[in-house]
């Protein structure tokens, strides 16, 4: 942990350098003028301080060269860190292929992680150095936000919708997992910890929790015990359509648009089937809204998902062409 | 010259002649007393704010409490307190005079938008009085509307009713600049103080009215369960989120525009010269008025909102701070061959300067996409604000305040006294402020109770400076009111300044002026030469 006085935040990500750089070009600049407008007040408050009672300034109407410049410059230095501002976000927001996937699902107020291989964590998210990793995250109940300090990241954590966050952890250590999106009463005690470990220390940690089934496991007993199966069948002859190969595959919907299968996608036709229902099919599903948990959607997700090729969730040991020495078994779905 | 016998302040004695008075400069106190009430209240929730966090573990209050604490601070703060400060009192007391006339377009409504102000602000301390509310001044949903416990719809009703004052005021002070200028008073002779009030006048029309429905439909889904924003009832948070910045952002502009056209009038007052750049500084308000309704999705960059969204809201994010970069440069400019006189209002000014300066410049840091990631939603994002809100549009209130002072109480307050004032309020608000980016750099969330034990020691700092700031600002108080009963009493122009309103008596007679003056050149000329050309 931090010292009892730091003056600056850890870097423990492969995305920390990145954002400090930004930072730290930002306070160069913005201090240089800061100081040129202080010390140039300063100066011209004393070279013409006034020095008997009736006298008046000199009238200078201005100059259109100097507004000209003033205008352009900071136009042009503004541009420049937009244009960076905007490369650092889209390096935070891109996915790499191949991030090991987590869940996270916030709640008034707590954190509650799980694990491709089934292992539950509250407040505490055990990670390994050197591998991306994907959270995908939704609310229970009101906005909360994912922070962690030490790698510079953070996403808004949306009842109704998934968000995404990914960071490579890169210096083995315990960081402060905040919420940064005021949620109610006990808002500043909904922290964690993250613990980023070396990946065979990762590992043995893996091995070492309870792990109550994968997402994929509990997802498809769901899928029995909510008697899903009787209308989405494996041939097309059920009332739903053939979920096999819906991940990531386009979607024709009655209204005539078309939406990609993802997680979003999903979890709508589960909780507000009328929203978007497939071309051919009648509006017959009932709502599955209050009936399933946050949790349980991700694991129907994660289901639906192992269904299909291409929505083969990273984290299996195939599945990390950046770091094939990662011997992860984090999923053993199918 | 000498003040004549009758003035607006003794044309009329009695709390009737007050309540219902339509003098515009009477009314200006009626804001002045009620605001200054507001900023109290508002100031003590924020030093219960500061005690709570001299230490890590939550000691002095309960969370609910808290929370309920930093909620109304910004409530009474951003809407009973910044919104109307310059504009309903200042701007109330000088308009008219500025541009030679004898009140407001509207003096009815202009004390009908008093009234709805007070009607407004009673909701609130109900709200306040009876336990609070503790959604955040922003009342981001679907927090507000479905889980909150606690008197969401009376803070929203307030809200809802004081923001019909704001847009009366503006439509008030349109129709008075358009309509009421004096012969010979063109647009490019105004005070560039009335420039600022049109824009900001602007933003109180258009923006207004979104904040009161967008807090309509927060009390209509909590009461009728209305499926707007909650997802449960099928509805988008983020919806209010749009909604909400819509406005909130402009404002910002609200609160910051009306002190920069105080900073205007100051700095060409004490450095006994006309503005550099007249109509780069006009026109950059009515910049910042436009593109500045166009930059609310730069507070969503992490609600997951579309990236070629968030792109398009950083780009303008950026260019609305172009024209602050521009009055900047023209009020250093302008000091420039000045005769410079560092009076307790140029005082202010100059720390307007610097606190503005700073708060613009730690925006850009927000402004940009990558960066606003980590400093989203912690300190750093509270400092920035506060630069803004305390160090920019305070100081200019302040500034403002001691400028117009002798002319609007017709007495000399004591100069030594705000002078220092002047100098413990920068001192204190830095000490407040500053350490705040530290932490919010490290890490530091807002709205935290409890807080991880490193970052006490800049916690302390920001208290201690809160306690020096709160005695910056009491000293105004004492003295301002002191001078009421026991000041010299002020000549018409104490300043040896330019502009029409200090051509009439202090304190002004009610009707003004005796005869409508006839306007010949731009305001702040002093040396007589040519007209204030336009540059």
């Amino acid at each position: 942990m931090p010292t009892n006085f730091p003056l600056f935040p850890q870097q423990a990500s492969a995305q920390a350098g990145q954002v400090d750089a930004i930072y730290f070009f930002m306070v160069a600049v913005t201090a240089f003028f800061a100081l040129l407008i202080a010390g140039l007040i300063v100066f011209f408050s004393v070279r013409f301080r006034r020095r008997h009672r009736d006298e008046i300034g000199v009238p200078i109407h201005g100059s259109l060269a100097l507004e000209l410049l003033w205008t352009f410059v900071p136009f042009v230095i503004a541009m420049g860190m937009f244009g960076w501002g905007a490369k650092v976000f889209f390096d935070l927001y891109r996915v790499p292929a191949g991030a090991m996937e987590i869940f996270v699902v916030g709640k008034q107020w707590m954190w509650k992680v799980q694990h491709m291989g089934g292992q539950r964590e509250i407040n505490e998210l055990h990670v390994p150095i050197g591998r991306p990793v994907k959270l995908i995250m939704g609310s229970e109940d009101v906005i909360h936000s994912f922070y962690i300090p030490a790698f510079r990241v953070k996403a808004d954590v949306i009842p109704g919708r998934y968000n995404t966050l990914w960071f490579e952890a890169t210096k083995p250590g315990t960081y402060h997992l905040f919420c940064a999106e005021y949620c109610g009463t006990k808002h500043s005690g909904m922290i964690g910890s993250v613990v980023a470990m070396e990946p065979a220390q990762y590992q043995a940690w893996l091995d070492g929790g309870p792990a109550d089934g994968t997402p994929v496991d509990a997802g498809a007993k769901l899928f029995q015990d909510l008697a899903c199966h009787t209308c989405h069948q494996q041939d097309s002859q059920g009332r739903g359509p053939v979920l096999t190969n819906l991940f990531g595959s386009r979607v024709q919907l009655q209204d005539g648009r078309t939406v990609v299968a993802d997680e979003a996608y999903i979890r709508e036709s589960i909780v507000n089937p009328q929203a978007m229902v497939k071309a051919g099919f009648q509006p017959l599903m009932p709502t599955f809204q209050g009936l399933v948990t946050e949790e349980q959607l991700l694991q129907l997700i994660s289901y639906v998902r192992s269904l299909s090729d291409a929505g083969a969730a990273p984290g299996a040991g195939t599945a990390a062409p950046t770091q094939p020495q990662d011997r992860s078994t984090l999923e053993n779905k199918r | 010259m000498e003040a004549p016998a009758l003035n607006y302040l003794n044309n009329g004695h009695g709390a009737a002649s007050w309540l219902l008075t339509k003098d515009h400069k009477r009314i200006a106190l009626l804001y002045l007393a009620s605001i200054t009430a507001f900023f109290a209240l508002g100031g003590f929730f924020a030093m219960m704010i500061r005690l709570e966090l001299l230490t890590p573990a939550g000691d002095v209050t309960s969370p609910e409490m808290y929370n309920r604490m930093f909620t109304m601070h910004g409530v009474v703060m951003v809407f009973f307190f910044l919104i109307p400060s310059i504009p309903a009192v200042l701007g109330n007391f000088l308009i008219p005079i500025m541009i030679g006339a004898k009140d407001l377009a509207f003096p009815r409504i202009n004390l009908l938008s008093w009234y709805i102000y007070v009607l407004g602000g009673l909701f609130t301390l109900v709200a306040a009085l009876s336990g609070g509310v503790d959604t955040g001044w922003t009342f981001y949903t679907p927090y507000s509307t479905a889980a909150a416990n606690s008197h969401v719809i009376t803070a929203a009703v307030g809200i809802f009713i004081t923001g019909f004052s704001s847009i009366l005021t503006g439509l008030n002070f349109i129709v008075t600049i358009h309509r009421m200028r004096a012969p010979g008073m063109t647009w490019f002779r105004l005070p560039l103080f009335v420039w600022a009030h049109y824009a900001t006048s602007l933003i109180m029309i258009l923006g207004t009215p979104v904040i009161a429905i967008t807090i309509l439909m927060v009390a209509a889904e909590r009461v009728l369960h209305l499926g707007i924003f909650d997802p449960a009832l099928g509805g988008d948070p983020v919806l209010f989120q749009h909604l909400f910045w819509f406005y909130s952002h402009p404002a910002v502009y609200i609160m910051i525009l009306p002190a920069m056209g105080v900073i205007s009038e100051v700095v060409q007052a004490f450095s006994r010269k006309n503005i550099f750049g007249y109509s780069f500084i006009a026109f950059s308000s009515l910049a910042i008025a436009v593109i500045g309704f166009l930059v609310w999705g730069h507070h969503l960059f992490v609600a997951g909102q579309s990236t070629y969204a968030g792109l398009v809201f950083s780009v303008l994010s950026f260019m609305v701070a172009v024209p602050s970069a521009i009055k900047v440069f023209n009020w250093t400019a302008t000091i420039y061959k000045g005769s410079v006189s560092l009076d307790s209002p140029m005082l202010y000014a100059f720390g307007f300067l610097g606190l503005f300066t700073i708060g613009g410049l730690t925006g850009l840091f927000l402004g940009a996409m990558g960066l606003d990631i980590h400093v989203h939603d912690t300190y750093f994002v509270v400092a920035h604000f506060h630069y803004i809100m305390v160090g920019g549009a305070i100081m200019g209130y302040l500034g403002g305040l001691h400028y117009w002072w002798p002319k609007i109480s017709g007495r000399l307050y004591s100069e030594p006294w705000a002078k220092l004032s002047a100098v413990i309020v920068f001192v204190g608000f830095n000490l407040t402020f500053f350490p705040q980016f530290i932490a919010g750099y490290i890490g530091m969330p807002r709205r935290y109770h409890v807080y991880p034990p490193e970052f006490q020691v800049l916690n302390v700092l920001s208290s201690a400076g809160a306690s020096v700031l709160a005695v910056g600002y009491v000293l105004p108080l004492i003295y301002l009111t002191y001078s009421i009963f026991a000041g010299a009493k002020s000549p018409a122009d104490p300043w040896g300044a330019k502009g029409l309103e200090w051509e009439i008596p202090s304190p002004p007679p009610t009707e003004n002026f005796g005869i409508t003056p006839i306007v010949t050149h731009g305001t702040h000329q002093y040396a007589p030469s040519k007209e204030v050309g336009v540059v």
